[in-house]
């Protein structure tokens, strides 16, 4: 059988496109993916959605959101789509338990934290080295960390892990920061944050679990040891859009190409969120992107069943 | 927790783990964890599907930290398989259901 509208990941994005098309009646099948929520998920306090002026948990917002297009209709498959062929359609998409062919889809696959690319980092993954504050900052206690990166989420997440370690000290490569004034503000004045400016981490290194790394000044070229517990990493993000390598246009960095109205390159797929939105990067923006894309494929959903009909109809 | 699964915690750790025979899956998970909670039914499944041959324990690490410190987790979900008390496979983060069988069988035979 084939299904109408296949969404491809769980976020602020994917949750949207899947509470609109359930409205419109187009029973979206919702591939979860490998991290459910999307990045938001990940966030521990989010204080700037509309309409929770108190603030709620990245994991309670993307909760509610998911109950809200479940209650609609929308199908959950806690699966990950491993490759899919956008060739001609129905479209088909693969999962490592079954292929399904969908008139259109959705792609919202967001966007995964981008590694340092230093030697260690990947041994260490879960045993010191972690990309998510929420996730693991629980377990440092007490602990020396290391947060690595100048932009807002390094500084959010360096106030957020003081809960927990003895000292957070937020490693940059340069002395400038891309961080709101706010939030800089706030971390200089927190006695638990130490900022240290100009310095890179060269290696990783440990014995089962994270014990120091390789400090390098970039203005002196001074190396020099330093004892961790935890290191966190935030320094960008990649697109996921390797599935669709060779099948839809995107740039160089990997953000699918859409026009104003977020068609990809082939007739059907649509993008939302920060598959294509390099820019915003905002869980309200990725959900209006989401609304906009169910939109679109309930559109062109529509357009398909009027011409499938018209032949019929002068026979 | 399941009808599958069962509660690990510091306290029976000793009976449960250390000290039992066969094949035990071990998933260090908490409440505030999102991939905890899209690995929790893949792991029903699996205790469902394998019953006599494997049994599957739901450790907080929330109330039973020590246990969690002693096998040095510091990611969740954490899975450590144990073997008549030994652990002999360790595996972080979330998988689908077919990785994690991957990684389970060969001890299954």
């Amino acid at each position: 059988m084939t299904e109408k509208l296949a969404i491809i990941g769980s976020g602020p994005a994917g949750l949207t496109a899947a509470i609109y098309a359930a409205r419109a009646f187009l029973e979206p099948l919702v591939f979860v993916g490998p991290a459910f929520g999307g990045q938001i998920a990940t966030t521990t306090e989010v204080e700037n959605f509309p309409g929770f002026p108190a603030g709620l948990q990245g994991p309670e917002l993307t909760m509610a959101m998911r109950e809200q297009a479940e209650k609609f209709g929308s199908r959950m498959v806690e699966q990950v789509v491993e490759k899919v062929d956008l060739s001609q359609r129905p479209f088909k998409l693969w999962t490592s338990e079954q292929m399904v062919e969908v008139e259109s889809l959705i792609i919202a696959t967001g966007a995964t934290p981008r590694p340092l690319g230093v030697p260690g980092e990947q041994d260490f993954i879960g045993r010191g080295v972690s990309y998510c504050a929420t996730c693991d900052g629980f377990f440092f206690r007490n602990k020396e960390i290391i947060v690595v990166g100048g932009g807002d989420s390094a500084f959010q997440e360096s106030l957020f892990l003081t809960k927990f370690g003895k000292r957070v000290r937020i490693v940059h490569r340069r002395d400038e920061f891309r961080a709101g004034a706010t939030l800089q503000k706030y971390a200089r004045e927190n006695p638990k944050i130490e900022i240290v400016p100009n310095t890179v981490i060269e290696t990783i290194q440990g014995n089962g679990k994270v014990t120091d790394v390789l400090f390098k000044n970039t203005k002196t070229g001074e190396k020099v040891k330093s004892d961790v517990d935890g290191i966190f990493i935030f320094v960008g993000h990649e697109p996921n859009s390797q599935l669709f390598a060779g099948q839809l246009e995107m740039n160089e960095e990997g953000y699918l190409t859409v026009d104003n109205r977020l068609h990809a390159s082939v007739p059907g797929v649509f993008a939302a969120g920060e598959i294509h939105d390099n820019w915003f990067k905002q869980a309200i923006t990725s959900a209006g992107f989401g609304c906009m894309a169910a939109m679109e494929a309930e559109k062109f959903l529509a357009g398909q069943e009027q011409t499938a009909s018209e032949p019929t109809a002068v026979a | 927790m399941s009808a599958n699964t069962f509660a690990v915690t510091d306290n029976n750790w000793e009976t449960e783990i250390e000290k039992s025979q066969g094949l035990v899956l071990v998933d260090f998970w908490a409440e505030w964890c999102g991939p905890c909670k899209m690995v929790a039914p893949v792991l029903d499944e699996i205790a469902s599907e394998n019953t006599g041959k494997i049994k599957i324990g739901k450790l907080d690490v929330d109330s039973n930290q020590d246990t969690a410190m002693k096998f040095g987790v510091m990611s969740i979900p954490t899975m450590i398989l144990f073997k008549d008390g030994e652990p002999v496979e360790r595996l972080v983060g979330y998988m689908p259901k077919a990785r994690l069988m991957q990684k389970l069988t060969p001890h299954l035979a």
